[in-house]
């Protein structure tokens, strides 16, 4: 933090190019008391530094890595409030190290024009804690988190400040074949595909989250033990996903809990990249539970998102070429229950739905459910049985539908009947960085930082 | 050149200071295995003479590759030196079992002209620690006397010739000290790339003569139980199609310049794209493999490769750019390596199938 301070004064001194220049011309003529001492109460080195020249960003950029290589095991990196520039990826190897901040808006680094790298920061280490600091415009990644275990992410923004754009990065807060995630309490905007993806991880839980303007707001990929609750994700173009895909070293994701979030308005424009698996998703779409299993979703509410407030498909959804023999497409072992639902369904947003939609008149249902159904789990009618089924049953007004994809569209059928049942509840994760899991409890929520 | 009297005078003393010090073994290559690590290059006494020239000291054998890593037209000298007693142990297929104390060092370095001198920009060391191997990059200074430890160093601008003479200018990025490990860890361990059986399996002119590398490290005693090199293994020259088809060309330049991270256990592997020269699967290799955290580097493009169509394949496309984001590798280039760009197109080109977009 000294160090950062003294780095502040000097650059003072090469900061007359600025925009800002009559602003700083004053603080010179203040100078030698800003750098001598802060006696006078106002530490004049954070302002400077939100005007230094591109030659200061630089510097900045050097000492924080040096900073980040030299560190020593489970030392905390501070960083003073103000924004900083960033021209190159950082990265850190370093076990049981946290970057801290003043605050997600206080403490910002800014990734814009960035020269190299495909992320933000790229981490590679164990136990790391990223808290009370932003991450802003990056060239790709957010905070890429890659084999790692124990990572935590709290009070952490990630944004694209341009809001939704096809050049945005893909994944805001990124933690990719880690074991322990805790992402609390955070902030993600303008993602070109997942504002909080986890994928190919156990153990996990993102409660108290607000994503925005992403094409998927929050993504849990073949992973599992998740626990997704108490976040809000609203304007993406699908709020919460729970996906199971091909083509990945790790598959099989399942137990998976999703409660008590508000999950609404999920209306935006999709602006994936068409090879992405989010471009998949309707815009419109709640909460979509594609091809995993053993897959829980209560106490939520959904409403008016355009396509569909819950969509439960299987992979052939997608309607892409599986070539991954060790790939299971199908879904089973849903339960959804205790959810409330409404306003979805009234203009649907792909052409297959939109078609849907023609068919059966709008709004479509709440639920929206494809029928397809792993052949080798049919019971002798034709249906899944035992803990396989899918059950949906005490949310409210909520309507369903079953579109028969695999009938082609023929029979859709909008009765509940057939999945009039529960199972037991899943178990709450247990993380070492929280203890067991509460339902309720939510303190510091993120909805109210905005 | 000028000298002046009092610099000769220096330089005479400074001559018999190191002719005493050599005298009591003082001028051998210096061994560090544990840190902290000399901030200067010079201190590991690895060269002698002008230290541009880069004149191996006594041990210290030069080396180079069948098919290196293009990092921006750089221009390479390789080194390994080992402790006195030591040796390599032969591997066919993965990187020699080194011993305790190695250091292999990398010079990267520009000609400013066609036949001009080689600027000297930074010599990375891989060392190898009592803790395991340990990456140092040292920095040359503009007067190339000295070269410094600089663990996150900024980029430098450089206008340089390639071997076709053709120009160039670019800011070349020197990889911080993390950067090291994203390329040279296996399963988180950092370990060397380049010496392998296949890669060493060459001539080389050494200063006593040409000579098989394999045969020369055997002979200096830096490496026990290789075969013959008419039975190791040989990597394809990638530009030299005297030394293998296309495809096998095409195939270890993939695993050079990708391979190291799109492996199994690899920074990369997270993709399940493997490009690494022991794969042996079509759909890891990418062929109608859809991309899994490209995002818009893939450009709107579906497949990593679509046999016949280089145009097609992302994978041409991510070699092709030098946005941060979309560029692959990540790091170690800012130029488009048109030449490598050329013979992954020629070899998709060469590829026969489709791939199909339709529901099973």
């Amino acid at each position: 933090m000294k160090r950062v301070k003294n780095r502040g004064c000097s650059a003072r001194r090469r900061s007359l190019s600025s925009p800002s220049a009559l602003a700083i011309v004053v603080l010179i003529l203040l100078g030698s008391t800003a750098c001598g001492n802060h006696a006078g109460g106002f530490d004049f080195s954070s302002m400077f530094r939100r005007h230094k020249t591109s030659a200061g960003d630089s510097e900045f950029t050097k000492h924080l890595q040096e900073r980040l290589i030299l560190a020593a095991p489970g030392s905390v990196i501070d960083l003073p409030e103000g924004r900083f520039h960033v021209d190159r990826v950082l990265s850190l190897t370093v076990d049981n190290v946290t970057l801290r901040g003043k605050g997600m808006d206080k403490t910002v680094l800014s990734f814009k024009g960035q020269t190299s790298g495909s992320a933000g920061l790229l981490v590679t280490a164990n136990g790391f804690t990223a808290e009370d600091i932003g991450f802003e415009d990056m060239a790709g990644d957010g905070v890429k988190v890659n084999g790692a275990t124990d990572v935590t992410f709290r009070r952490v923004r990630a944004e694209w400040t341009a809001g939704p754009k096809s050049g945005n990065g893909g994944y805001g807060l990124y933690p990719v074949q880690c074991q322990n995630v805790l992402i609390e309490d955070s902030v993600v905007k303008g993602a070109a595909d997942a504002g909080i993806y986890v994928g190919q991880s156990r153990q996990i839980v993102v409660r108290r989250n607000r994503v925005e303007q992403n094409v998927a707001g929050i993504e849990i990929e073949n992973s599992q033990h998740a626990d997704v609750y108490e976040n809000t994700a609203t304007g993406n173009t699908g709020g919460i996903l729970v996906f199971n895909i091909p083509d990945l070293p790790v598959k099989d994701g399942r137990y998976a809990r999703v409660f008590q979030n508000q999950i609404y308005a999920n209306n935006a424009d999709n602006f994936g990249s068409a090879a992405s698996m989010v471009s998949k998703v309707p815009p419109g779409t709640g909460l979509m539970v594609m091809a995993t299993k053993q897959i829980e979703v209560f106490g939520n509410t959904i409403k008016d998102n355009r396509t569909g407030n819950l969509m439960l498909v299987s992979f052939y959804a997608t309607e892409v070429a599986i070539h991954d023999a060790a790939y299971d497409p199908y879904e089973s072992g849903i339960y959804v229950h205790d959810n409330q639902m409404s306003g979805g369904g009234t203009d649907p947003g792909t052409l297959k739905v939109k078609a849907l939609a023609l068919a059966l008149g709008r709004p479509l249902p709440d639920v929206l459910y494809d029928g397809v159904v792993d052949p080798k789990m049919k019971d002798a009618s034709g249906n899944l049985a035992g803990d396989d089924r899918i059950c949906i049953q005490n949310n409210g007004s909520a309507t369903f539908l079953n579109f028969d994809a695999t009938g082609n569209y023929r029979h859709p059928d909008r009765s509940l009947a057939s999945h009039a049942c529960s199972f037991a509840p899943l178990e709450a994760v247990n993380l070492p960085q929280t203890g067991p899991a509460q339902a309720s409890g939510a303190s510091a929520s993120a909805n109210g930082n905005e | 050149m000028m000298i002046s009297r009092k610099a000769a005078c220096t330089a005479l003393g400074l001559a018999a200071t190191l002719m005493l010090a050599s005298c009591q073994g003082r001028r051998n290559v210096q061994e560090h295995l544990a840190p902290p690590f000399p901030g200067r290059l010079s201190a590991w006494r690895l060269f002698t003479g002008r230290p541009a020239e880069l004149h191996p000291n006594a041990g210290v054998v030069p080396y180079d590759l069948n098919t290196p890593l293009f990092s921006d037209y750089a221009d390479k000298f390789r080194f390994v030196w080992m402790p006195p007693g030591t040796f390599a142990a032969y591997r066919p297929d993965d990187v020699f079992d080194f011993p305790i104390g190695t250091i292999l060092s990398k010079t990267f370095a520009f000609r400013t002209e066609p036949n001009g001198h080689e600027r000297l920009i930074e010599t990375r060391l891989l060392v190898h620690t009592r803790s395991g191997w340990v990456g140092l990059p040292y920095v040359w200074n503009r007067d190339q006397t000295e070269a410094t430890l600089d663990v996150a160093a900024d980029p430098v601008p450089v206008r340089f010739v390639d071997a076709a003479d053709h120009e160039h200018s670019t800011n070349y990025i020197i990889p911080n000290s993390n950067q090291c490990k994203e390329c040279h860890a296996l399963h988180k361990v950092m370990g060397p790339l380049g010496p392998k059986a296949r890669n060493l399996n060459k001539s080389f002119a050494y200063s006593t003569g040409s000579s098989n590398e394999l045969v020369h490290w055997a002979a200096a005693g830096y490496l026990k139980g290789s075969p013959d090199p008419a039975t190791a293994p040989r990597a394809a020259v990638w530009n030299d199609p005297s030394t293998g088809p296309l495809d096998s060309r095409a195939r270890v330049y993939l695993d050079v310049n990708c391979g190291s991270c799109h492996r199994p256990g690899g920074a990369a592997a997270t993709s399940a794209l493997y490009l690494d020269l022991a794969n042996n699967s079509d759909e890891n290799l990418g062929v109608c493999k859809t991309p899994v955290a490209a995002g818009h580097a893939s450009g709107n493009l579906l497949f990593d490769i679509v046999p016949g169509r280089p145009e097609e394949s992302i994978l041409v496309r991510r070699m092709e750019s030098t946005a941060p984001k979309v560029m692959m590798p990540e790091i170690a280039r800012t130029l488009p390596h048109e030449e490598g760009i050329e013979l992954v197109s020629a070899w998709i080109a060469s590829l026969q199938g489709a791939c199909t977009a339709a529901r099973p």
